[in-house]
């Protein structure tokens, strides 16, 4: 019997009954992998307890004209700048048509004094110095990013070195005329 | 060309593979060609589920230990965690919690067929003995990964089972001491537990792997327990045995998946879902279901020495069983004398598990001593008197003159048994 099973032969070179079945079944196991794998891949996105802490109440009120702060929102920073008016002057006064990333400043902001960005550089994720008053804010007056030296100015918006974008605004809004909450 | 393996492979791509690492050579002739008796029953199957359940078992358990916290503070809530908040971590545990019970379900069943069908007989002693060996270690990493939930259960198991080993005389203590890595069950003995129970699954796919090994150079047993005589009596492993055994695997796992999604806390226990508490043990602690029978084993023993020992005694024993059953007659078809007693001992299994279950007092202490005896005594009387005092039945001359009804192999049927379509 185990000698003497039909290996190919003339039936080979047409598609037979079992040519077919083969293809169905093959078929049908790799959906059920896909079905059995699903669950595996999506357990190792966020979890419900990780999505329900989505979102950062940030009060305005104690941050001073000129000063910064920075609030964690998805385990990331946020940096939120109460801007002097010189700070959005510069801004607005520069002419967008020669930056690397072209955004007017009103595009950045909800109100022109405050400026709310994720505080990662859009180069390869280290933070940039800029929040305290000692730090070297580079040569724009906004961050400046030490890992590989990209200069941000008021907006947030690169002006010199490596990076891509302007740092990134993540989604916020006013709820009183002092708060905001971050995602 | 010197120093590659002769590939018989067509595609250019395989066949370079295969000419220095023959891989599809191996696997073509361990699973493809490999003769199998013709006449295997779904009691054969086991073997395959096993090694699937042992896979899906792995892979769920490294998915679950990407959530799980092993710390005491953290460990009740991180498993809470995975049931509630994790996408899907609800299935996964219960595919890993149940699939530990069907493990051994699968395993047990596995190990019966074995005695029945005289399968640790020359020339698969050591084939036998790796199964075992399987069985001890399945034994462990399923005690440690009940510990991990650090519900009531499993603090007091973890607290009963180590103080097992304080039965041993003069170093007792010490020894448990040692396990614990402290003066009770704690945090030093949760981490420990939970690094070997990541650890030993995969000594298990060591130990399966050498049992395979071992398989593949005897052979399967069969029902009759008449070896093979030619080719007329064996088929190719496939297609004919990857399709039953897969046709038998779909079967459990709609058995197993029953559990999974309609019953997943069945063969668990309530009190599992309380957080371990150090100074309040359950009114009624019980091992898993699996650990049943040893564990009435334990308890029939008045002795708490003399309990330790038979209960590790009746898992060891298992390692002789080739050289305790003196009989040359394989298969228990053809042993009428035989077959009663096995069953009476597959009975005082079931018996003692139900014991197990049960409080420790009233009818179920004579009931466990009574089941203990026999259980013994199958093994060290019956299995070496009857070799001695039983007539087996008259042994078939071959498999194929059984499974054809007698008589020579009809011609046509020995060219051309399977048509295509």
């Amino acid at each position: 019997m185990a000698d003497s099973l039909p290996q190919g032969g003339a039936a080979a070179d047409e598609a037979t009954r079992r040519d077919f079945l083969s293809l169905t079944t093959t078929a049908v196991a790799a959906v059920g992998v896909a079905a059995f794998a699903w669950p595996f891949i999506h357990s190792m996105n966020p979890a419900a307890d990780t999505l329900a802490v989505a979102s950062t109440e940030v009060d305005l009120a104690p941050i001073a004209e000129g000063m910064a702060i920075t609030v964690m929102w998805r385990g990331k920073p946020i940096f939120v700048r109460h801007r002097t008016a010189e700070d959005i002057r510069l801004a607005r006064e520069t002419p967008i048509s020669g930056l690397p990333d072209p955004q007017r400043d009103e595009e950045r902001v909800q109100k022109p004094q405050w400026l709310v960005q994720v505080g990662i550089c859009t180069h390869l994720g280290c933070v940039p110095l800029g929040q305290r008053p000692a730090d070297n804010k580079g040569e724009y007056g906004g961050w400046f990013c030490p890992c590989h030296g990209s200069h941000y100015d008021t907006s947030g918006r690169i002006r010199k070195g490596p990076a891509p974008r302007n740092l990134e605004i993540p989604p916020y809004t006013f709820t009183s005329a002092t708060t905001i909450r971050i995602g | 060309m010197v120093g590659l393996h002769k590939s018989e492979f067509r595609n250019p791509v395989v066949r370079w593979i295969d000419e220095r690492l023959p891989v599809f050579t191996l696997m073509d002739k361990e699973y493809s060609k490999f003769p199998v008796p013709r006449n295997l029953t779904y009691m054969w199957s086991f073997g395959g589920m096993a090694m699937v359940i042992l896979m899906t078992i792995i892979i769920t358990g490294v998915f679950l230990a990407m959530h799980y916290i092993p710390h005491t503070a953290h460990a009740f809530d991180s498993v809470e965690r995975i049931m509630r908040d994790v996408n899907y971590g609800w299935l996964i545990r219960y595919l890993h919690s149940n699939g530990a019970s069907m493990f051994f379900i699968v395993v047990y069943i596995h190990t019966f067929r074995g005695l029945y069908y005289g399968s640790y007989k020359h020339p698969r002693e050591l084939l036998w003995i790796l199964g075992v060996l399987i069985l001890l270690l399945m034994m462990a990493t399923a005690f440690m990964g009940y510990v991990l939930p650090w519900g009531q259960m499993s603090f007091w198991g973890a607290t009963v089972i180590t103080n097992l080993f304080s039965a041993v005389p003069f170093v007792g203590e010490s020894v448990v001491t040692w396990l614990w890595g402290g003066f009770s069950v704690d945090n030093p003995t949760l981490t420990r537990f939970y690094s070997l129970h990541y650890l030993l699954p995969f000594a298990i796919v060591g130990v399966v792997f050498l049992h395979i090994v071992a398989l593949h150079i005897t052979s399967s047993n069969n029902p009759l327990g008449v070896e093979p005589k030619g080719p007329q009596d064996t088929i190719p492993f496939h297609p004919y045995m990857t399709i039953k055994d897969t046709f038998a695997l779909l079967l459990f796992f709609i058995f197993y998946f029953v559990f999974v999604f309609f019953y997943p806390n069945y063969l668990g226990h309530p009190d599992n879902y309380i957080p371990a508490d150090p100074l309040v043990t359950p009114a009624h602690i019980v091992p898993e279901w699996y650990f049943l029978p040893f564990y009435a084993i334990l308890r029939a023993v008045p002795d708490k020495l003399g309990g330790v020992v038979l209960m590790f005694a009746s898992i060891l024993i298992l390692f002789v069983v080739p050289w305790l059953d003196t009989s040359p007659v394989r298969s228990m078809k053809f042993r009428p004398l035989a077959r009663p007693f096995f069953w009476t001992f597959v009975a005082s299994c079931l018996l003692l598990g139900y014991c197990g279950a049960m409080p420790a007092e009233g009818i179920w202490v004579p009931l466990s001593r009574v089941g203990t005896a026999y259980y013994f005594a199958y093994f060290l009387v019956v299995l070496p008197l009857l070799g001695k005092l039983e007539k087996p039945l008259p042994l078939p001359t071959s498999i194929t003159e059984r499974v054809l009804g007698g008589g020579p192999v009809p011609a046509a049927a020995a060219a051309k048994p399977m048509e295509k379509a």
